[in-house]
């Protein structure tokens, strides 16, 4: 008999497959570029075709007043999209800030190859997890190097009691 | 009568051919990389992005190099491209709470949760020249000290004092009400809170620094206290339509300013703390402060105060904050202005000619009286 863990009930629910996409997705966009292609060249490239071509467009990035209130406008970035479809018939989208259509194409076919089922444990495997490790390693160091300034106050103790 | 005259083309030719020349300057000094300016002038991409409002390091760089460090020409040339690609949409609020914190400093709590890092900052340096840099060259690399990390989690300041009823709450709207954009539609009057602050966010660092110098000395006070800054990463999510969720598309780093003012109160409000409130991309914290303070000076109406400043001033603060404009207008000047000034002359000579004839006639009024005495 097979147990299913809490864990696995989630990744199998709509909402955690979901979850489960927009984190492949999101490691990806923080990836550099450089990393992605390195990733991407270590594959078979499967079959594709493009749906969308590498796209690079402008998104407004909101803030809100004081931190938590109404939004207002903050300025753009740049972003670029790409959307493609494995023979197979994934269809596979990255988004990623900056301008790199290389990054976008690959990413589109990383994110495609992961939703096909007989992929998804080696994608996972052997690119999304190391990039995260990788990106998880680079806040660590700035959180360390950060935390290395943080002020602890004392207080003098004047005259002789 | 119009005539039209032409002519220049050649000498603006070899001025552009000159410029890319001097640019360049001397070929036996190695030429600038993008990586180069982006790693090492950061302060000046940051500013480039922020008054171009556009935010893209590599970009940024390119138009810094171009324009041969004049950071007004670079944010102008950033704003030029942005009108050249599509825009996607817009972007769900970034979420300072969730910042990769650098720096976050509160000038108004010792103690408090997360506690006060300093970060990367010029503060507390004496300002004296460090020669070592200028004999850099392959010298040892800068090694920055690391210390164990907690996972305190490092609330806004503001949202502290809000527990007590002393700050005012962060104004709150539908979701779905539409937000202004200056992209999409000119400056226009009046100009709620939204449109002020995302004019402040590209606003020139220098005229907010000093309207808001002026709220210090006097001109409009806003009692302020920094009661927090914080500088770090931020995830920006948008929402793709077509895939029906939200994606991440990367981070970016800004500089937030929670600037914290005595307010006695008025006939509208009871006494409290306000704020005011500054956002920008990149480490740009005198920029992120001021905006700050011009942003709770502006909201003089809605607190009921008095309106005596010209930090005060929504149209006059707005309508010459933008550098981009500003420097349109007053550099215009120099370009041909021959057929304006030529009837300049005319007038004035005209004018001239009818004073001295006046005067001419006045004297020998009082002349030909004298004579007659």
């Amino acid at each position: 008999m097979i147990e299913t863990t809490p864990q696995d009930s989630h990744q199998n629910s709509p909402d955690g497959a979901q979850a489960a996409r927009q984190k492949v997705m999101a490691t990806l966009a923080a990836a550099k570029p450089a990393a992605v292609a390195e990733k991407f060249h270590a594959l078979d490239t499967p079959a594709y075709e493009l749906v969308r071509q590498p796209e690079t467009g402008l998104v407004m990035v909101r803030g809100r007043m004081g931190g938590t209130g109404s939004p207002f406008n903050l300025g753009e970035v740049t972003v670029t999209r790409c959307v493609v479809r494995l023979t197979t018939g994934e269809t596979g989208s990255s988004y990623s800030l900056g301008r790199n259509k290389e990054k976008a194409l690959q990413s589109a076919v990383i994110d495609a190859l992961w939703q096909r089922s007989g992929d998804r444990d080696r994608i996972e495997r052997d690119i999304i997890a190391p990039l995260a490790d990788a990106q998880t390693a680079m806040n660590e160091t700035v959180k360390e190097e950060t935390e290395a300034t943080k002020v602890n106050f004392f207080t003098m103790v004047r005259g002789d009691n | 009568m119009y005539v039209a005259v032409k002519g220049g083309e050649k000498a603006i030719r070899n001025a552009h051919k000159l410029l890319a020349k001097r640019r360049r300057g001397d070929t036996s000094v190695p030429a600038l990389t993008l990586e180069q300016i982006a790693e090492q002038l950061s302060h000046s991409v940051a500013r480039v992005m922020g008054e171009g409002s556009l935010y893209d390091e590599t970009l940024a760089a390119l138009a810094i190099k171009q324009s041969r460090g004049d950071l007004i020409e670079a944010a102008f040339l950033m704003r030029a491209y942005r009108t050249t690609l599509p825009r996607f949409g817009y972007s769900q609020p970034v979420d300072t709470a969730k910042m990769l914190v650098e720096r976050r400093v509160s000038a108004t709590y010792k103690d408090l949760p997360g506690g006060q890092v300093l970060g990367p900052t010029f503060d507390y340096s004496h300002r004296l020249l460090d020669f070592k840099l200028a004999a850099e060259e392959g010298s040892v690399e800068p090694v920055a000290e690391t210390a164990e990390t907690s996972d305190e989690a490092m609330p806004r300041v503001t949202d502290l004092l809000g527990d007590e009823g002393l700050m005012e709450p962060d104004p709150v709207t539908d979701e779905d009400a539409p937000v202004g954009d200056l992209t999409r539609e000119p400056l226009a009057f009046p100009a709620d809170r939204d449109l002020r602050l995302q004019n402040l966010a590209r606003g020139d660092e220098g005229f907010l620094l000093a309207l808001a110098y002026s709220t210090q000395r006097g001109y409009g006070r806003t009692h302020p206290f920094a009661g927090e800054i914080r500088y770090g990463e931020v995830e920006v999510e948008f929402f793709a339509e077509e895939l029906g969720f939200a994606v991440t598309l990367g981070a970016i780093k800004v500089t937030e300013c929670q600037m914290v003012n005595q307010f006695q109160g008025s006939a509208k409000a009871a006494p409290t703390f306000t704020r005011g409130y500054g956002l920008v991309f990149g480490q740009v914290e005198r920029k992120a402060m001021s905006m700050a303070m011009v942003d709770r000076s502006m909201r003089w109406q809605e607190l009921g105060e008095e309106q005596t400043a010209p930090a005060q001033d929504i149209e006059f603060v707005l309508s010459h904050s933008d550098n981009i404009q500003a420097t349109g207008f007053v550099e215009h000047l120099k370009l041909p202005h021959y057929v304006d000034f030529q009837a300049e002359l005319d007038l004035v000579r005209r004018m001239r000619g009818e004073w001295f004839e006046k005067r001419a006639r006045e004297e020998n009024g009082d002349t030909s009286q004298e004579a007659a005495e």
